[in-house]
């Protein structure tokens, strides 16, 4: 769901603040291009299916019903699936969220970033505390279990005790998963231009991994299960959808500015490739109202380019990359193989930051805050 | 097509003459107004610095290789043959000037109506009266909102003496007056003292390289004659040619049948490379020698730099373009130099940082080759008090380039540094600053004038590594830039000094290693590692950058490890972006240094030693 209400002071996605939205026509377009891709990928069973956007809250319960019911009917769409909503805390009334529920919704993540007003009044966003702090307990009334809270860190002028308070704050209030992100200061973005204009100060690299180091640490603790570089769940209730990115299962991408990974059979094609959908929504429209999809661009990903993603995703994760799911995409040529012979990889083990194991590829404790450091070694001795 | 004839063209008639004049004030503008008048060019909006061929030169707005253009002119009846001969106009091509000037009878010498006189109008105009020339003072850019060219009158007047009722008053630019000057120049400049009847005797004052025809000398003649046929001989060399061609230049080559004493063109004879006719070399006839011209020296480079291709695998193609760079241009010498960090090069000597620029600029244009250039030395020399090394010289005193050859102080008697005499010509108001520039820079005042009510003239004896890099920008950065400078060789001095290298945890960055004065190692020492820390990225290791001389760390600074380096988000949508940005990372891997343990993108280095002065 592309639109918002205003857009907040770091975002920097494809969303658009626009005075009316002809619901209906954008709810005709979702469902048809649902229809089209779902056909199109030939797949026969949906294990989860993620609303993001904008703020797909501000969409009526009917929409959602609606692409539910399309999903359905084009594949088999199991009673246990992870149905996720993002919410914002200014649009989840009680009534409003069951109505959700109604439609099929069963997880919600709340966009929460903030539990301290001027921090919110900061980053744009249109709710105080006190209202978020309403709106995840009414999603833990109706999702218990199943509620998300997103916070961020590194804001402009935070401290590293601040930043320990919100933490305390965070766990006192939230359900069973957390996703929490080092704020990015995104070239474009109002807050970006503040800081560089010296308006507000940047946030020093040291305290940045300080506030890291600080939220894995008391976030496991407390029981949490720290899964993926900024996810953590207990209780077992990690992110179906999100795993699926990061083990670089197949996805389909409905909707203006969405992306994709699958195999497009019912084209006659045999490659998996990576797609997205046209950003603007009026555009969008047109192409779906036409072509049935709007799909702007398509490019296959050759072999090496699907072990590159693998890699670079899998490695977010604890798990790492095991030895079946890199088999999937490489049935002649191993982890071992790849990365067991003298090399680059070697030397990270070596140094720390990445075990080889049994259990496949992943990264250390350590190595995981600095993956980003350790990728372009392994993406290399991948490549050759 | 008919060939001029030039004996048409007597002694007496003829006038050979130069434009001098300090950057920008508008040699060449004038230039393109007398090319215009005489109808030599015809006149369009089009005529813009006509007689500077090379693309660098026009981008540039400087004059780098002299070229001259033979004007005809009917004055009260009249036909003058008038012969211009272009200068570069910048310190680093003194040497051409003076070579060029050697040709002349007199100079035009052209100052700005607003600067007024500036260093290098000092500079040539010595030039000039030191060859004994007739100058004629003309004062430009007169159209200008500033102009005050009664101020700078008196300026003339005061400095070199020239009554003001002598000055001209023109704009180039709009056309005003230059014809005066014309006629001035067939007034006031004598023509050539030189005979036919005398036996061949011209001065090589430039020559170019032509792929189809060879090397084109340009040649001006102080007797006899010269046409297609005969042999001639160069002084320098002792080659022997034959003449193919001769001709004057218009400016474009015009061949003619026979160039006679006094008169200015070009030949080709066969010649295969321009050193073969060396800028202030003689040729004579075979068989009839004379006495050489005066003043011939070979070119000495003043500033030194390593330049090795960016990978090995270019080797080659830089090679070639080296050789085909320095074809047309004499005056950079080439040596082969190696370094263990970047393999095979070069290390090639310029007149000046100027000459360096613009050669790089050159290499990239015109033979899109991209370089490493390691920090510009200057030639230091070192008497030897060690026996052994003595004997593997072959001499006493030997002259280090390249920083890996420095001798150690226990072998060495003395060491010496280059210095030149330096003028600067600037507004009272920025004296203090100024002073205080040239005493951080080890200079010694050697005398200080006032030309006008306003304006200072300083001369300044410097060691010539101080002033290479950038001396220039931080001089015209402190005096808004109206200060101007200019500097002429001034022998060896005694200097103390070192050795000093750059170590990444403890190893030696071969292409950073500097000779330096001990007095300044210290701060460069720490502006160096200041400089790197900012240029090398973060490893997951820390960095410790280290200034040191022998054993011991003159300088440190610390480059942190990386504690946490992975982005926040990636899902759906930010796949696709994230793997473009990790495989360029992995990209740029394959083109890092390691050095030691620390990975350093190649152009770290470049960056590195480039420092303010990069274009």
């Amino acid at each position: 769901w592309p639109y918002c209400r205003k857009r907040c002071s770091y975002c920097n996605f494809n969303t658009y603040v626009v005075p009316a939205v002809d619901e209906a026509a954008v709810r005709a377009c979702l469902v048809r291009e649902a229809q089209t891709l779902l056909r199109l990928s030939q797949v026969h069973s949906v294990s989860s299916v993620f609303f993001g956007g904008g703020t797909p809250s501000l969409a009526s319960p009917g929409t959602v019903a609606a692409v539910l019911e399309a999903v359905a009917a084009a594949a088999h769409l199991p009673a246990g699936a992870e149905v996720t909503l993002e919410a914002n805390p200014s649009s989840t009334s009680t009534s409003r969220l069951a109505g959700f529920r109604a439609a099929g919704v069963n997880r919600l993540s709340i966009g929460v970033q903030s539990l301290d007003d001027a921090e919110l009044r900061m980053l744009g966003r249109e709710h105080t505390a006190a209202e978020a702090r309403k709106a995840v307990e009414a999603a833990q009334g109706l999702f218990p279990g199943r509620t998300s809270i997103d916070l961020l860190f590194g804001l402009p002028g935070q401290s590293r005790d601040a930043w320990a308070q919100r933490l305390e704050a965070a766990l006192g209030l939230c359900d069973d998963h957390i996703s929490l992100y080092q704020l990015t200061l995104e070239r474009g973005t109002a807050l970006a231009a503040q800081v560089r204009r010296g308006a507000l100060p940047a946030p020093p690299q040291d305290l940045l991994a300080d506030m890291y180091q600080t939220a894995r640490t008391v976030l496991p603790a407390a029981g949490f299960r720290h899964y993926e570089v900024s996810n953590f769940a207990q209780k077992g209730a990690l992110s179906t959808h999100n795993l699926s990115y990061w083990r670089a299962d197949q996805y389909i991408g409905v909707g203006p500015g969405a992306h994709g990974r699958f195999v497009p059979w019912g084209e006659g094609g045999c490659s998996r490739e990576a797609r997205v959908q046209t950003l603007d929504p009026v555009a969008w429209m047109r192409e779906v109202q036409s072509q049935g999809h709007g799909t702007r661009s398509r490019a296959v990903l050759s072999p090496l380019e699907q072990l590159e993603e693998l890699l670079t995703l899998g490695l977010r994760t604890d798990e790492g990359v095991t030895h079946e799911r890199w088999g999937h995409f490489s049935p002649q040529l191993s982890l071992q193989a790849v990365f067991g012979a003298p090399g680059e990889a070697r030397a990270l083990q070596q140094q720390g930051w990445l075990v080889l194991d049994s259990g496949g590829l992943r990264c250390t404790w350590a190595g995981l805050a600095v993956l980003d450091s350790l990728l372009p070694d392994l993406l290399w001795q991948l490549q050759r | 097509q008919e060939k001029l004839d030039m004996s048409t063209y007597p002694v007496e008639n003829i006038r050979n003459f130069s434009i001098i004049a300090h950057v920008d004030h508008g040699k060449s503008t004038l230039a393109d107004r007398l090319l215009e008048i005489t109808g030599t060019i015809s006149k369009t909006d089009r005529n813009k610095q006509v007689l500077d061929k090379l693309q660098v030169e026009r981008e540039r707005g400087i004059t780098v290789k002299a070229q001259s253009a033979s004007l005809f002119y009917n004055h009260e009846g009249i036909n003058y043959l008038l012969n211009l001969i272009d200068t570069p106009g910048h310190v680093d091509f003194s040497y051409e000037v003076s070579r060029s000037l050697s040709a002349c009878q007199g100079v035009i010498l052209v100052v700005d109506a607003n600067e007024g006189i500036q260093a290098q109008t000092v500079a040539n105009f010595y030039l000039a009266f030191e060859a004994q020339l007739s100058i004629i003072p003309v004062i430009n850019k007169i159209d200008l909102k500033n102009a005050d060219p009664e101020r700078v009158e008196k300026q003339i007047e005061k400095l070199f003496d020239i009554p003001t009722d002598e000055c001209i008053r023109i704009s180039a630019k709009q056309g005003t007056n230059v014809e005066k000057v014309l006629q001035k120049v067939i007034e006031k400049i004598p023509p050539p003292q030189c005979s036919t009847a005398d036996p061949l005797k011209a001065l090589v004052f430039d020559s170019t390289f032509d792929h189809y025809r060879g090397v084109v000398a340009n040649v001006a003649l102080f007797g006899g004659e010269i046409a297609k046929g005969h042999k001639i001989v160069s002084a320098h060399t002792k080659k022997r040619y034959e003449v193919n061609e001769v001709g004057i230049l218009t400016p474009d080559e015009q061949p003619i049948h026979k160039l006679y004493a006094g008169q200015v063109g070009y030949l080709i004879a066969g010649m295969k490379e321009v050193a073969e006719a060396q800028i202030g070399d003689t040729l004579f006839l075979y068989k009839q020698p004379v006495e050489p011209l005066p003043g011939f020296k070979s070119a000495k480079p003043m500033v030194f730099a390593g330049m090795y291709p960016i990978d090995q695998t270019e080797y080659n193609n830089l090679k070639s373009a080296l050789e085909r760079l320095t074809l047309n241009d004499s005056s950079v010498t080439v040596h082969r130099d190696s370094s263990l960090a970047l393999g095979a090069g070069w290390r090639l000597g310029f007149l000046g940082l100027l000459h360096m620029e613009v050669f790089n600029q050159r290499l990239e244009q015109e033979y899109n080759m991209s370089v490493i250039l390691t920090a510009p030395t200057v030639p230091y020399k070192a008497v030897l008090s060690s026996a052994k090394l003595i004997k593997e010289y072959g001499k006493d005193q030997i002259t280090i380039i390249n920083p890996a050859q420095f001798p150690d102080k226990l072998s060495v008697s003395e060491y010496l540094e280059p210095t030149v005499l330096g003028t600067i010509v600037t507004p009272h108001e920025y004296i203090g600053k100024i002073i205080t520039l040239c005493q951080d820079r080890r200079a010694v005042q050697k005398d200080m004038l006032y030309i006008d009510e306003n304006r200072v003239m300083l001369k300044y004896l410097f060691p010539l590594n101080e002033i290479v890099v950038d001396f220039y920008d931080a001089l015209k950065s402190l005096s808004s830039g109206y200060a101007s400078f200019d500097y002429e060789d001034a022998g060896y001095q005694s200097a103390d000094l070192i050795k000093m290298d750059i170590l990444l945890n403890g190893n030696p960055v071969e292409e950073l290693a500097t000779i330096i004065h001990s007095d300044k190692a210290h701060a460069a020492g720490k502006l160096l590692c200041e400089r790197l820390k900012e240029t090398i990225p973060r490893q997951l290791f820390e960095i410790a950058i280290q200034a040191a001389i022998g054993k011991k760390i003159i300088a440190r600074e610390t480059l942190k490890a990386y504690r946490k380096n992975v982005v926040a988000k990636c899902y759906g949508g930010d796949i696709t972006r994230r793997m473009k940005l990790l495989k360029r990372q992995a990209e740029g891997k394959r083109l890092m240094r390691k050095i030691g343990n620390v990975e350093v993108p190649r152009d770290a280095f470049i960056r590195v030693l480039k420092r303010e002065t990069d274009k």
